[in-house]
């Protein structure tokens, strides 16, 4: 039996929308409290966000898409996030990139590498972002080392 | 001289965090007695040297740098000796790329933490206020258009006109909002500025909120920076705690919000911003109007840089025509120059317009880090053109830019050593506009698509003298149909690549 849309109830973008006073205007926040507590924005936080701010669920479904910070899916643990735009560029990024995407391809499920375009960590690149730790001068095989050690690459490197 | 301090600085900057600073600080605060204060402080934005560990020496502050954690008992048993240390800087005030600046927005930057609001006061903050506070609000207008100030966001627009005409336009409520989206690549003058002094900015907002009769101030800060979210809410609660935010319009408060981007480049673009700052899809707004008579929900709104906003305190401390006299021609007052790249001494340059690029890259960049010879410059962020080698002398200003067909946007210098193929650079920068288009306009839309798919063709080597046309045909509509500088500025960076660097797109054909 299909499960009837308006039926379905996020309790945690019921709360989010909640403490945003229900305000159109503070979807974007909104969606980033979800993202938070949630690690992804799923078809149910979308449906109970446009029940409570009184907005289609295409509307809602249209925000959360335009913007790069909202997933659909559920993350893995980790996220790194690597500067591939032109200061990083200029500063051999593109290598470390490729040579970390390849590194990590074993352990997707728990820690994926996405491309942003800026940190605004420009004279230290390459640049990233391992969850909310900035990381300059960005040292791959250092990188590989520590994750290895800490065991979210386990076994699966090389 | 040697003794351990009674207070050290290890700055809490996301650039100084992420070259280890959170780990020196651990080690100081291991290694020193209790009584000795360490201090998360802002940072200089002398990069190469972070983390930058300074101690108080009879008034005068020693810098240590790059220091890390193995270094830190050394410097502690040896008493941070002045100058016999590996490390040891000496003052620091007399770093010849800090001492030869002209810091007016950046000059208490790194002196202390960023929610100390008696240090800011005790080096020369508050007096802006204190003296708008005096002023009406036609007057505050009157200092800033004297003083030549324009939006250092990119456009260049002169700010007291802008405020002049928010301050004319009626409406039910005004809004001042903050653009701190700093998405171009090679710069991160507003981040350092919001980690390090955020204090500046919020004087600014409020100097700029009492002008123009706005008692809403929203900063919109882009969700990459999460150091510069955290620290401006936390500054913005220090100084409403202390009253500043009291009487400033008409005998009501101003009050500033924060609210978080989302990871959208175009959200930079002006009327993106407020789209996304309504909760919208951050697609971009037709002009007319213009956001100063209808701008956020339809109310006459200010959009301005964190860099202009934080030129403001200056300015009205000193006066309009003190600031007039920094800089040349048209282009007055101090800009935050940004080296990024491959340079050996990447920093945060403030000084008046009209130094030279070489000067910049060479006398306070030091050259290239890696040691390899310069070859390509993008200035003005990924929007701006690549310039070469011969073009380093040109004064780093908006009109002479533009005179030799680039631009100085937000201030960013990238430089690329001679391995950088820029065939791949103008394909970046297409490829780039197809990611961040918000999709509104056609050119800007389909153009970026089409754009990168021409350059495959021409670095696949495929009927390069055609494409090449094609191209060039593609980057004209793009500039002259598109409906904003995302669209319209792209073909800038690819036509600069084309006719500074054809050995780069022709090699195929020649071979």
């Amino acid at each position: 039996m299909p499960m009837l849309i308006d039926t379905i109830d996020d309790a945690t973008a019921r709360a989010a929308c909640a403490r945003l006073a229900n305000r159109p205007d503070a979807l974007i926040e909104i969606l980033h409290a979800v993202r938070r507590a949630s690690g992804f924005v799923s078809d149910a936080a979308i449906a109970t966000i446009a029940d409570a701010l009184n907005l289609s669920r295409a509307e809602v479904l249209g925000v959360v898409s335009f913007y790069h910070d909202f997933n659909r899916r559920p993350a893995p643990r980790h996220v790194l996030k690597i500067c591939r735009a032109e200061a990083c560029q200029a500063s051999g990024g593109e290598a470390v990139a490729t040579r970390l995407e390849s590194a990590f391809a074993s352990a997707a499920d728990t820690i994926e590498i996405r491309s942003v375009y800026c940190l605004g960590n420009c004279a230290l690149g390459p640049a990233a972002l391992l969850d909310d730790r900035p990381i300059g001068r960005l040292d791959p095989d250092a990188l590989i080392d520590e994750l290895t050690v800490s065991g979210v690459l386990s076994g699966g490197v090389e | 001289m040697t003794g351990l301090p009674d207070r050290i600085y290890i700055p809490g900057d996301s650039a100084a965090r992420s070259v280890g600073a959170d780990g020196v600080a651990d080690a100081l605060a291991a290694a020193l007695p209790d009584s000795c204060e360490i201090v998360r402080n802002g940072s200089r934005g002398l990069f190469w040297l972070e983390p930058l560990v300074e101690i108080d020496r009879d008034g005068v502050r020693l810098g240590f740098g790059p220091v890390t954690p193995d270094d830190v008992a050394d410097l502690v048993a040896t008493g941070f000796p002045d100058s016999s240390h590996k490390l040891a800087l000496g003052p620091v005030e007399d770093i010849p790329q800090l001492a030869r600046q002209q810091r007016l927005i950046f000059a208490r930057c790194g002196l202390a933490a960023p929610s100390d609001l008696e240090a800011y006061a005790r080096s020369g903050g508050l007096r802006g206020l204190e003296v708008a506070r005096t002023l009406a609000p036609d007057t505050i207008i009157e200092q800033v258009k004297t003083s030549g100030l324009r939006g250092r966001g990119g456009a260049g627009f002169p700010a007291g006109i802008k405020w002049e005409t928010a301050r004319k336009s009626s409406g039910e409520r005004k809004y001042l909002c903050c653009n701190a989206d700093e998405g171009d690549s090679g710069t991160y003058a507003d981040r350092l500025l919001m980690e390090g002094d955020p204090f500046t900015l919020i004087e600014g907002m409020c100097i700029a909120a009492r002008a123009i009769g706005a008692r809403h101030g929203l900063v919109y800060l882009r969700s990459e920076y999460p150091d510069a979210i955290r620290t401006l809410k936390q500054a913005i609660n220090v100084w409403r705690e202390a009253g500043h935010f009291r009487d400033l319009v008409d005998g009501a408060d101003v009050d500033i919000e924060v609210r978080t981007g989302a990871g959208a480049y175009i959200c930079g673009e002006e009327s993106s911003m407020l789209n996304s700052l309504e909760g919208k899809r951050g697609e971009v707004r037709a002009k007319p109007p213009i956001p100063a008579i209808s701008g956020l929900f339809g109310q006459p709104t200010i959009v301005n840089n964190v860099l202009t906003l934080g030129s403001v305190p200056w300015i009205l401390a000193h006066g309009g025509e003190a600031y007039r006299d920094f800089g040349i021609g048209r282009s007055r007052g101090t800009q935050a120059f940004q080296l990024a790249g491959d340079v050996a001494r990447g920093a945060l340059i403030e000084l008046a317009f009209g130094v030279s690029l070489r000067s910049l890259i060479e006398d306070f960049g030091g050259g290239t880090r890696s040691g390899r010879p310069l070859r390509a410059v993008q200035v003005g962020g990924p929007l701006g053109a690549y310039l070469r080698e011969a073009d380093l002398d040109v004064a780093m200003d908006y009109e002479a830019l533009a005179e030799i067909g680039g631009m100085l946007g937000h201030g960013g210098i990238v430089v690329f050593n001679d391995r950088v193929d820029m065939a791949h650079q103008a394909r970046f920068a297409m490829a780039f506009c197809a990611i961040e288009s918000c999709g509104k306009c056609t050119p800007c839309r389909v153009g970026a698509t089409r754009g990168r798919e021409t350059l495959d063709k021409i670095i696949a080597g495929d009927e390069i003298e055609a494409n090449l046309d094609l191209l060039q045909d593609l980057c004209e509509l793009m500039t002259d149909g598109s409906l904003c500088a995302m669209g319209g500025l792209t073909p800038m960076p690819v036509r600069s690549a084309i006719e500074r660097f054809p050995e780069d797109f022709t090699r195929l054909a020649a071979e």
